[in-house]
């Protein structure tokens, strides 16, 4: 582990994604239009929004910090960098959290950019400020991209790299409380439900915009999520192999 | 899959390492920068096993197509590999200057030549002035002229004390080598200098010295 190698490599990922103005467009302007699509979709109840507007802000970094590690870390895989740095003086860690810092930071700018637009243009309202959403919207995105890393030792192409995303996150999503509240589920459903990191995320945003106490469940939402990253990172530190067929 | 192999490399020359495609070349080299997995028995280099972590700045391994990052400059790709190593920002001009790439420090490598690409990559694994350097078929595809370059860029980097080892499957690039390795069928052939090898063989011309070893192997003892 060296903070030197770490940082370059931080550094390095954000140049590359510098490299890349649609990528970087996509990535905030897409959420953007999505929660205002949102917003209109609602305009005839805006209880509704107000309900889930916070937890969704919280929940786009997650999806797309998903999708953008596991190509990424892909590339390097296919590219031969990563047998490169393998040969090298490198921590597996180092890469990991250069990694993290680096989308960590673009989670901030995203979650910033979004929820400026939801709390400011379209008078999303939350109990309490909105600096937790976005605090917690960097803690998904870190989750999505420990995920992301993990996932992407299991795909060849990149075709197959996409097709984890419905794969890894359509279940999470579905299943995490937002579109069912989690005591309307079958029993089954809620022991998948509880075995999934994305519920306790969505479980910490809820309590943040909309419940009236947080609660001791809230310190339990924020252990998993970040217990989840971890253990993620820690999987993802394990398919990074020094020696390769 | 190679068997019992066991080798010696001078040090400050350049050996080639050639055979056909399939013979071993790229898992030997891979094997000895530490990143081949299934490597039974015991393969040590420079006093050290092959992979263990303090030879990973004393060695540096080019792959066979460029392993850069395409969508960073030349700079950027050499400033990060040489933090990654811990290296001095002087040899990051002093890398650029050694492969010939003086001009196009600001081009991202997604902008640059094949050929200027094989030698990013060649940069890379000079920054931290290594002591074994190893390079899998850096002149395949190349024109004719850049891979003569290439090859006096080698032996500059060998006089500058530290020790190559090329892999080639064209055997015309043997004569370009101080010493020769041949691989066939994971089975190291013949070792020694281009000249000790026609001297042995008796052909003159180092592709029939070649065929000459193989017929010999598989001629009833």
């Amino acid at each position: 582990m060296s903070p030197r190698v770490t940082m370059a490599t931080a550094l390095r990922v954000l140049t590359q994604l510098r490299r890349d103005p649609r990528t970087i467009g996509l990535l905030i302007g897409v959420p953007t239009v999505l929660v205002v699509l949102l917003h209109e979709l609602f305009a005839d109840r805006p209880r509704v929004f107000q309900s889930i507007g916070g937890p969704i802000l919280g929940l786009f970094p997650f999806v797309s910090m998903f999708i953008v590690t596991s190509i990424t870390m892909l590339r390097e895989r296919v590219s031969g960098t990563l047998e490169r740095l393998m040969t090298m003086p490198l921590a597996k860690l180092d890469l990991l959290l250069g990694y993290g810092l680096a989308f960590a930071l673009v989670a901030a700018v995203q979650a910033s950019v979004v929820s400026a637009v939801a709390f400011g243009a379209l008078g999303l309202d939350v109990e309490r400020s909105p600096v937790g959403v976005v605090a917690l919207a960097i803690g998904n995105a870190t989750l999505g991209m420990a995920l992301g890393l993990f996932v992407s030792a299991f795909a060849r192409t990149e075709f197959q790299a996409v097709q984890f995303m419905p794969a890894f996150v359509f279940p999470q999503m579905l299943l995490c409380g937002l579109f069912v509240p989690r005591d309307e589920m079958a029993r089954w459903l809620q022991f998948i439900s509880d075995a999934l990191p994305l519920t306790y995320s969505y479980d910490a945003l809820r309590r943040v915009t909309a419940a009236p106490e947080l609660g001791s469940r809230f310190a339990l939402d924020l252990a998993v999520t970040l217990g989840a990253t971890f253990v993620a990172l820690a999987l993802g530190a394990v398919t990074l192999r020094r020696r390769t067929p | 899959m190679l068997r019992g192999i066991s080798l010696d490399v001078t040090a400050g020359k350049v050996t080639g390492l050639l055979g056909p495609s399939g013979s071993g070349k790229t898992t030997l080299l891979r094997a000895l920068v530490g990143v081949q997995q299934a490597v039974s028995g015991e393969l040590s280099l420079l006093g050290a096993p092959a992979g263990s972590p303090g030879l990973r700045s004393r060695v540096a391994y080019m792959t066979q197509s460029p392993s850069v990052y395409a969508d960073l400059t030349v700079r950027e790709n050499l400033r990060y590999f040489a933090r990654v190593l811990g290296a001095a920002p002087a040899q990051i001009d002093a890398a650029i200057e050694t492969v010939a790439l003086g001009g196009h420090e600001e081009q991202t490598v997604v902008s640059l030549s094949g050929g200027e690409r094989a030698r990013v990559s060649l940069a890379i694994a000079l920054l931290n002035e290594p002591e074994l350097l190893a390079l899998d078929e850096p002149t395949v595809g190349l024109d004719p002229v850049l891979r003569r370059d290439l090859w006096a860029t080698f032996h500059t980097i060998a006089e500058g004390g530290s020790t190559l080892l090329v892999s080639s499957h064209v055997m015309d690039e043997a004569d370009r080598c101080d010493e020769l390795i041949l691989l066939r069928e994971g089975e190291v052939l013949a070792t020694g200098t281009p000249a000790a090898l026609r001297l042995q063989t008796g052909a003159e011309d180092l592709d029939q010295a070649f065929l000459d070893l193989i017929d010999r192997a598989e001629a009833p003892a």
